[in-house]
């Protein structure tokens, strides 16, 4: 499965098309999408929630549409304002606890013990054996539970209810459905100080949430942080064992670490696109577009477009301005955004620590087919041997 | 030094003292309600956006053209919008009050 190409190397597949047209056309179970490419238009389009609405039906918004096997909204990403503004508000909070002090230290504690696990190791699988794990654990803290839960998580293997670029599994979908329904019920009758619990007792529009809204934000929150995390994680390891010296650089010089983080965000974009309904006959990139028709917002393209980023394909790990649009734009933008950063952050900071350099053994690439474009979005699996730092 | 006051969502004021460091870093690290700096100051996130005191308008300058375009889709949006991450701290801002954008 390996080519030529560097293993880190996330080429842009939408640069022809994005500087000539500005959008591309995806076929979708009859259901076709119109995929916005330049940072502007996603931008606008984002913003404009009342002519591109997230609150259509369940899973629509989602590219390729999952009507067909859910029905569930997740909460508050399948909702428009005023509805969800308030859903922002009374989830914010939680979503913010990632930048408290405790909340790092349990992360710093975790990177550290799992790196521990592979450093003695000829080599590991990182996608199976490190991100996956990396992002279970690290969720028991967003969700405030035990550290035993995550052993469940990890069984479930890397997609929880779809394969990237392959159909999608309904089966798989119920295994997490179940799961949350009887988290949900263990909440309602023991109350702790989880997630779970925190949503049960919420006081949302003067009422309590329903089953069915509880349900929305922990659906959202195991699915919409897992494969965008193990990728993110994944490919941050694939780039600094190709590039020593940035590892090098992220010893020397940590405070480099946040702006590391969002040009590595940025670079792989490990959510390609999100879609929207159109709500009425519009235009969208000099281009007509009906009504109950839907367009997508092209973050990975958005990333590249060099009207903004200068050498936009290249990793440029100080970039001191980058206005990407990897965690979305505006309204939607990423709910666990803050979570997600302080990973990386603490990844970044624990390898610069603990290993002295990397090696790729092997490794198998995860491409994204979307129409005419072949998008390689991570792996399916890369096989790593760490080296430890010895001062 | 420059002393800088900003003006929360709930009519608090908050003066504080620095050397350098952007806006929205002297913010973050005092807590400053209302400027999450998520980015960590690279003109990502739009939430540092505050208003600037229009007699200080001049000497902070206009936005550069990066920093507009996620301005101009901002709802509180106005003549004096600036990102604090992309407002570095010198002594000629000490005196500054900034409104922290809703």
């Amino acid at each position: 499965m390996n080519n030529n190409r560097r293993a880190s190397q996330f080429d842009d597949p939408f640069e022809e098309v994005r500087e000539k047209a500005g959008f591309g056309e995806v076929a979708d179970q009859d259901d076709p999408v119109m995929m916005l490419l330049r940072l502007k238009d996603v931008r606008k389009t984002a913003h404009n929630w009342k002519t591109f609405r997230s609150g259509a039906t369940p899973g629509r918004i989602v590219v390729p549409s999952e009507v067909n096997i859910r029905e569930t909204r997740q909460v508050p990403f399948e909702v428009d304002p005023p509805e969800h503004t308030d859903y922002r508000a009374l989830l914010e909070p939680w979503f913010r606890r990632p930048n408290e002090q405790a909340y790092q230290e349990k992360l710093t504690a975790l990177v550290s013990e799992l790196l521990d696990e592979v450093l003695h190791r000829d080599k590991v699988e990182v996608v199976g054996e490190f991100a996956l794990k990396l992002q279970s654990r690290a969720l028991t803290l967003l969700l405030n539970v035990p550290m035993e839960k995550s052993e469940t998580w990890i069984s479930w293997g890397t997609h929880v209810f779809r394969s990237e670029g392959e159909a999608l599994d309904a089966g798989k979908a119920a295994i997490l459905y179940d799961y949350i329904d009887n988290q949900i019920e263990n909440a309602s009758r023991n109350p702790g100080d989880d997630l779970y619990s925190v949503l049960l007792f919420a006081d949302y529009q003067g009422r309590k949430l329903t089953r069915e809204e509880v349900k929305g934000v922990m659906v959202l929150t195991f699915a919409g942080g897992r494969d965008t995390v193990i990728n993110a994680v994944t490919n941050s390891i694939a780039y600094l064992a190709e590039h020593p010296e940035h590892l090098e650089r992220l010893r020397n010089e940590p405070e480099m670490v946040g702006k590391a983080v969002e040009e590595l965000v940025r670079y792989f974009a490990p959510l390609t696109h999100m879609g929207r309904v159109v709500s009425e006959d519009t235009e969208v990139c000099s281009h007509a577009v009906k009504a109950d028709t839907r367009v997508s917002l092209c973050w990975a393209s958005a990333n590249r477009d060099a009207g903004t980023f200068e050498k936009p394909n290249e990793v440029v790990l100080d970039r001191k301005i980058n206005p990407h649009v990897s965690f979305g734009f505006s309204h939607h933008n990423c709910l666990g955004a803050t979570h997600a950063r302080q990973i990386l952050r603490h990844l970044l900071v624990g390898l610069s620590q603990k290993v002295s350099s990397m090696k790729i053994r092997n490794y198998e690439e995860n491409i994204e087919e979307w129409g005419e474009f072949r998008r390689k979005v991570g792996f399916h699996k890369i096989e790593v041997a760490f080296e430890a730092f010895t001062k | 030094m420059a002393r800088i006051t900003y003006i929360t969502n709930t009519d608090e004021s908050i003066t504080l003292e620095a050397f350098s460091g952007s806006l929205m870093e002297l913010a973050v690290q005092n807590g400053v309600p209302g400027i999450d700096g998520d980015c960590g100051g690279v003109c990502s996130c739009a939430t540092c956006h505050v208003h600037v005191a229009p007699e200080y308008m001049a000497i902070v300058g206009e936005p550069e053209e990066i920093e507009m375009d996620m301005l101009e889709l901002n709802d509180d949006v106005d003549e004096y919008s600036r990102l604090g991450c992309q407002v570095q701290i010198s002594e000629a801002l000490d005196g500054i009050t900034l409104t922290v954008a809703r």
